[in-house]
């Protein structure tokens, strides 16, 4: 039986020669066949990458079947290119995609601060006292569902220069999700933490820092991730709107140069962007969750 | 005075619902001498966590008084330690820090840092949560965060103890261990308790008296049962002896027999 190559012995197991198992010199009986498993991560990086693939195939299909729609190979080439260089400046109009992007960030940055500086307390008053919700119920419910470019217009009229104006949309645009969530998440408080509070007659600042804040906290969280999320989806197109330098504004200018490789990597550059930050928001939520 | 220390006085509480006024409570006289321990029985709804919340101050009785030592109870206040039936620790504070909210309260003012952690540290010892300090309460069992509950009661030297079905959601092994943990720390620290329960064999196991409440609407003592079992109390020696057999089926007759009509 040792005579017999391994890969026989293991297909076909000679029973006829085999030995009684009891047999000392007898080498242990190989199974027939190991039930092979598939990992368990390879699906899961399969799946995104097949997707991925398919995605560019597509892309690739539909620019070579005509139209003005650049290749895969040409836009990467040209992304090379640009992220090659990504904070240069040229003039105004002229600047590197990095400084766009920032430009960008910092706008989304300060307009989505004040409205936090604004929202948040907002949220947590009409959390707390009912007539003041009531109160504010109807405005919100009419204004949260206009377009924030709508807005625009009254932001260039107030301000009379396009980079407030912008920022004004955002803070308009990031207002109602913070109020909103704060307010929901101060509801959600429940009784027996207002009661531990109650039976201890804790001073009110530390009934807001060890119990509201706390308890507020996710849901203010989840209020943050998605005013920024609608922030970074509006800004492009009020950047479109006002001009100046930011990715929305370099999108528009490189439509008037006709190259439709920077648009596309502009698109995939704010999509990577707003992946990021959501992310990122994710990771904050994660760290003050207590469950 | 000291059999006059909790006092609860013509005590009525009516409520404002939708279908209009709900009287719940009816005429409650109840003195509670100090260091003795004392239980609401009665079947849900028979408005005995409204009297306990009463007592604790969350809510102000329609009519009559509560006084304890003689004060009038009109708010909730640190000289009463309330142990609620779902635990109500804060989750995002770690065991010790639950337990210093209530001691930083009381305490704060008067004595040293140290002095407070170490209040803290003697509490969570008392109820043998020295170890699962630094632990939040979603690491530990339902058992250990009703032992906090009571650590963070018992840490500010309430003058009175209100516990309101403070081992209901525990299963009955956890509930035995816990009820004989709060016999030692009772009769140690020689508490003054009022306590909910819809358990007899709890009742009778941990109390000097039982209050035996009729049902709602309009609630009100049906009776007072002494329980003049001698301690320190142990639930295998009792199962098998006549008073404490008598007692229980007293208290299951009033529950069961008198009390049956809305109890269903």
């Amino acid at each position: 039986m040792s005579a017999l190559p391994a890969t026989v012995r293991a297909l076909k197991p000679p029973r006829a020669v085999a030995p009684a198992p009891t047999s000392a010199d007898s080498p242990p009986e190989k199974p027939l066949y190991v039930r092979t498993r598939t990992p368990e991560w390879l699906p899961r990086i399969l799946a995104p990458a097949l997707g991925v693939a398919l995605f560019v195939a597509l892309w690739e299909i539909l620019a070579k079947a005509g139209g003005r729609l650049p290749d895969p190979a040409s836009t990467w080439h040209s992304a090379l290119e640009v992220f090659a260089n990504p904070f240069y400046r040229k003039g105004p109009n002229d600047q590197g995609i990095g400084w766009n992007v920032l430009a960008s960030l910092g706008r989304v940055g300060v307009g989505f601060g004040l409205a936090a500086l604004v929202g948040i307390p907002l949220g947590f008053m009409l959390g707390r006292f009912r007539f003041l919700s009531d109160m504010a119920a109807p405005v919100i419910s009419l204004l949260k569902p206009v377009s924030p470019l709508a807005w625009l217009p009254i932001g260039l009229m107030v301000f009379k220069a396009a980079n407030p104006a912008a920022i004004w949309v955002i803070f308009v645009c990031s207002l109602w999700p913070m109020i909103v969530n704060t307010a929901v998440g101060v509801r959600q408080i429940p009784q027996d933490f207002l009661n531990v509070a109650r039976v201890l007659n804790l001073p009110e600042w530390t009934v807001f820092r060890r119990i509201l804040f706390p308890a507020v906290l996710p849901y203010m969280i989840t209020g943050v991730r998605l005013s920024i999320g609608v922030a970074w989806l509006v800004i492009v197109a009020a950047e479109m709107l006002t001009g100046g330098v930011g990715i929305g504004f370099w999108v528009w200018d490189e439509w008037n140069n006709l190259n439709v490789q920077h648009i596309i990597i502009a698109i995939f550059t704010v999509g990577v962007v707003g992946l990021a930050l959501e992310q990122g928001m994710i990771l904050l939520a994660r760290r003050f969750s207590y469950e | 005075m000291m059999d006059r220390y909790l006092q609860i006085e013509g005590v009525r509480m009516v409520f404002d619902t939708k279908k209009g006024p709900f009287c719940a409570l009816e005429r409650i006289d109840l003195d509670v001498p100090a260091g003795e321990f004392v239980s609401l029985i009665g079947h849900s709804g028979c408005g005995k966590s409204t009297l306990l919340n009463i007592v604790a101050g969350l809510l102000r009785p329609s009519d009559g008084y509560v006084f304890l030592a003689n004060r009038e109870v009109s708010a909730p206040g640190p000289d009463r330690g309330v142990v609620f039936q779902n635990h109500s620790l804060l989750p995002w504070l770690t065991c010790f820090e639950n337990v210093q909210l209530a001691v930083e309260r009381v305490f704060g003012a008067a004595e040293k840092k140290a002095a407070l952690k170490e209040r803290v540290q003697r509490a969570l010892e008392l109820v043998q949560l020295g170890h699962a300090r630094d632990k939040y309460p979603h690491e530990i069992s339902g058992g250990m965060k009703q032992r906090v509950g009571i650590a963070r009661a018992l840490s500010i030297e309430p003058k009175v103890l209100l516990l309101d079905e403070p081992f209901g959601a525990l299963d009955a092994l956890t509930r035995a261990r816990l009820q004989d943990e709060l016999m030692r720390i009772v009769s140690a620290t020689r508490s003054t308790v009022l306590m909910v329960t819809h358990d007899v064999d709890e009742a009778v196991l941990l109390s000097d008296r039982v209050v035996m409440m009729t049902n709602g609407p309009a609630a009100t003592i049906g009776g007072i049962l002494a329980v003049d079992l001698p301690r320190p109390r142990d639930r295998i020696a009792l199962a098998g002896q006549r008073q404490y057999v008598a007692l229980r089926a007293e208290l299951l007759e009033f529950l069961y027999r008198k009390q049956m009509r809305e109890a269903a």
